[in-house]
């Protein structure tokens, strides 16, 4: 791996540790657990059109990693973990299509990554009283995901690092 | 000459993705409101909550007044003229006591570090669903 690529990928990883720290200190906005931002997936976006999806992978991977360690639990780590894998596959493969904008890109990315989450906290608790809660994600996942990628957008053409 | 098609291109491709995404919000809003519209109807009076932890489940009657101490302590349960709440928690973020009051079929509320679920289910089926 070449040392600018380490650098940058070792960047972006600590814009994506710093976006998450701010949006832990936001109050949410919604009292249901689960509706964010997902801030700190500029930083996995930007990864994945400028970097690849193999360090965008790491980088999210890492990122999980560090969150849980320094703000969350052994539970909010495999909840997390979930939707990480998930958002990432399908963002990565809806990119490769190349059909898409980064808007929809993000989008399936902020709603497979509750999914994700929602998937592992109902097996985890063993129930499906969870599904109640779906459809709220989906509609918080979408807002968030098309701010997040509007941002991402103007982030990917503006910022050059490799 | 290439460069303004290029970003001609690039500019529908964005508003084609900003309708679709739009009639995806639309689709999901839509069956947020049937779910509630459903919720509303089917709340019976023998409505109960039933509280699911990682030890098991729990239920209680909606319609009998109470303050119970769930999953050993990690969040107290408030149930009062036919509503249930979460009025203590130790978790950091305490996002279940800030969903405030539920008291109609379907309505949850949810404290996800103390794997902690509390949904309320109406009276038409059976409330208890034999997992333990």
């Amino acid at each position: 791996m070449k040392t600018q690529k380490l650098t940058v990928m070792a960047l972006t990883t600590a814009i994506a540790l710093v976006l998450s720290f701010i949006e832990s200190q936001i109050p949410a906005f919604v009292a249901v657990p689960g509706v964010k931002m997902g801030l700190a997936n500029i930083a996995i976006v930007y990864a994945l059109y400028r970097l690849g999806w193999k360090e965008a992978a790491l980088i999210s991977l890492i990122r999980v990693v560090l969150v849980s360690l320094l703000f969350g639990s052994a539970a909010s780590f495999l909840y997390s973990l979930a939707g990480a894998v998930l958002s990432l596959l399908g963002m990565a493969l809806l990119k490769k299509t190349g059909k898409f904008t980064e808007i929809v890109v993000s989008v399936a990315g902020g709603v497979l990554h509750n999914i994700g989450q929602i998937a592992m906290a109902s097996i985890i608790l063993e129930t499906d009283a969870l599904r109640y809660y779906l459809p709220f994600l989906l509609v918080s996942g979408i807002l968030a995901g098309v701010v997040i990628g509007l941002i991402s957008g103007i982030l990917i053409r503006r910022i050059h690092l490799s | 000459m290439k460069r303004g098609t290029m970003e001609q291109k690039e500019r529908k491709k964005y508003i084609r993705d900003l309708i679709l995404v739009g009639a995806l919000l639309i689709a999901a809003l839509l069956v947020l409101l049937v779910i509630r519209n459903r919720q509303e109807r089917k709340t019976g009076t023998d409505a109960v909550v039933t509280v699911r932890t990682a030890d098991g489940d729990a239920v209680y009657p909606l319609n009998k007044d109470g303050v119970f101490s769930l999953n050993g302590g990690t969040n107290t349960l408030v149930i009062e003229n036919g509503e249930a709440w979460v009025s203590e928690a130790n978790c950091p973020d305490k996002v279940c006591m800030g969903m405030g009051k539920i008291s109609k079929n379907g309505e949850f509320i949810a404290c996800l570090p103390n794997q902690v679920i509390i949904v309320v289910e109406g009276g038409e089926e059976s409330p208890v669903d034999g997992r333990t």
